[in-house]
């Protein structure tokens, strides 16, 4: 068998290490890089990222890779975004003002509500392992697929993205009653909030059905 | 309400996994991933690696641990030991890591929290407290590994990192530790009503049914274990049974 190649888009943000390390343990030969000509040629990409938006972006910009991944996603390429990574693909982000993001799905990103749907005040940022629910799509054929309902994926993060067509939403996690979005999907672009490289075993599914897709 | 989370803790000095009583008086128990790559299949939900001597010494042994657990251990990773600057913190998150849990360093100088946090995100930044209890109702931040008194108090404390930036505090009581009596609950709810971040409970778990109060009573979001795994006496599938039957959410895990 041919081994995948994943090339995994360095911006100065986040723990590249990990996601790495957990593609090349599900057997993938991993590239980072922030090569616009590189990235243009991958096979399939990742948008990894922590920290605020508004910082991302402007990484992304700084280096010209806004556009790059926007015609990485034009060409069909397989792209998935994780964390900070998933919320960039949104229109825009209401963390420290409103910042436009890369549009390549529709939708905003928003504050977790900090009050659960009984009222009751919750903790930010929603940190931990969290069951994914389904939000009515169809897992086969998806980096979820054989993810079972219930199952825990690792969270840590403030803000959630809120696409704006419910098509476009994977599955979900509850925290407080809310709906957050956990995996969101258009086209062969899919974000998820967790970090599978950190999500034990499920996490490692997920690499792997996307290395495999 | 979110899932308690069940952490392994591993105290380290140089290359070995040791145990301490009240943080002193340390015992090897053996090769630090060979312990973290057991509790992780037995489903651990996050790792906590503490260097006890990276401010004597420098940091490149717990970072070369970190770095090689990366490569088989794929849930979320705390350092702490002897940070003092942000750049300690970028070299940390770099080796794999996804939070650093920082004492001495930011009784010196607070501002780091916010430094932190400003810059890798809240959720990184992970305030330690070492506590020790004075009288009722009050306990006293301790640095370096509970030898030195700060003058601070515990719940004062807690509140102004929180203010500043800090995500969750591992909250250490120094009676405790090592000592398989229970947790402080008194000391982890005193936090834990006062603050809006998650509360790592650590030192003096003896049981699994330890767990129970310092969650339900105490308010814990989640639990730090180390003597009770390092020993033997109860594993992560036990203890995560334990919570379940008390009606805790806990991870779903299944070894597969």
């Amino acid at each position: 068998m041919k081994t995948a190649e994943i090339t995994v888009i360095d911006y100065g943000v986040g723990n590249l290490l990990s996601v790495s390390r957990g593609l090349e343990h599900c057997g993938a030969k991993v590239n980072m890089s922030s090569d616009p000509d590189f990235i243009l040629k991958a096979k399939k990409v990742i948008l990894p990222g922590v920290g605020a938006f508004p910082n991302g972006m402007r990484a992304l910009i700084e280096l010209g890779l806004d556009r790059v991944i926007q015609e990485v996603v034009k060409n069909g390429v397989p792209l998935l975004g994780i964390c900070l990574g998933m919320q960039l693909l949104l229109d825009e982000s209401e963390e420290f003002g409103l910042t436009k993001g890369l549009g390549v799905i529709s939708g905003k990103v928003v504050p977790i509500p900090n009050k659960s749907v009984d009222g009751e005040i919750q903790k930010i940022p929603h940190i931990g392992w969290n069951s994914l629910v389904n939000s009515g799509a169809d897992w086969q054929n998806s980096i979820l697929q054989e993810v079972r309902e219930g199952d825990a994926a690792y969270f840590v993060h403030s803000f959630m993205a809120s696409p704006e067509k419910s098509e476009d939403r994977l599955a979900d996690a509850l925290y407080g009653g809310h709906k957050i979005s956990a995996v969101i999907a258009k086209g062969n672009t899919t974000g998820c909030q967790f970090h599978p490289e950190k999500s034990g075993e499920v996490g490692l599914k997920i690499l792997r059905n996307f290395i495999n897709l | 309400m979110t899932n308690i989370r069940l952490i392994a803790r591993l105290d380290v000095k140089g290359e070995n996994l040791i145990k301490a009583i009240h943080l002193e008086g340390l015992r090897v128990i053996g090769s630090p991933n060979e312990y973290a790559l057991k509790y992780y299949q037995q489903g651990a939900d996050e790792l906590i690696y503490m260097d006890c001597v990276a401010s004597l010494y420098g940091r490149n042994n717990i970072l070369e641990i970190v770095k090689d657990a990366a490569k088989n251990i794929f849930i979320p990773m705390t350092v702490g030991g002897g940070i003092r600057t942000i750049e300690d913190v970028t070299q940390i998150l770099r080796s794999g890591a996804d939070k650093v849990a920082i004492n001495t360093g930011v009784v010196s100088n607070p501002k780091l929290v916010t430094e932190v946090a400003q810059k890798f995100g809240s959720q990184c930044m992970v305030l330690s407290i070492e506590a020790k209890q004075v009288s009722q109702n009050h306990w006293e931040v301790y640095t370096d590994n509970g030898r030195e008194k700060t003058g601070l108090d515990v719940v004062e404390w807690a509140k102004k990192s929180v203010a500043n930036g800090c995500g969750e505090i591992l909250l250490t009581s120094v009676d405790r530790e090592g000592t398989r009596q229970g947790f402080d609950v008194d000391l982890v709810l005193a936090v834990s009503s006062e603050v809006n971040v998650p509360v790592v409970a650590s030192g003096g778990m003896g049981k699994p049914d330890d767990l129970l109060a310092v969650v339900i009573e105490g308010g814990a979001a989640a639990v730090a274990m180390a003597d009770i795994l390092h020993y033997k006496r109860s594993n992560i599938g036990e203890i995560r049974d334990v919570a379940e039957k008390a009606g805790l959410g806990v991870r779903r895990y299944e070894n597969s």
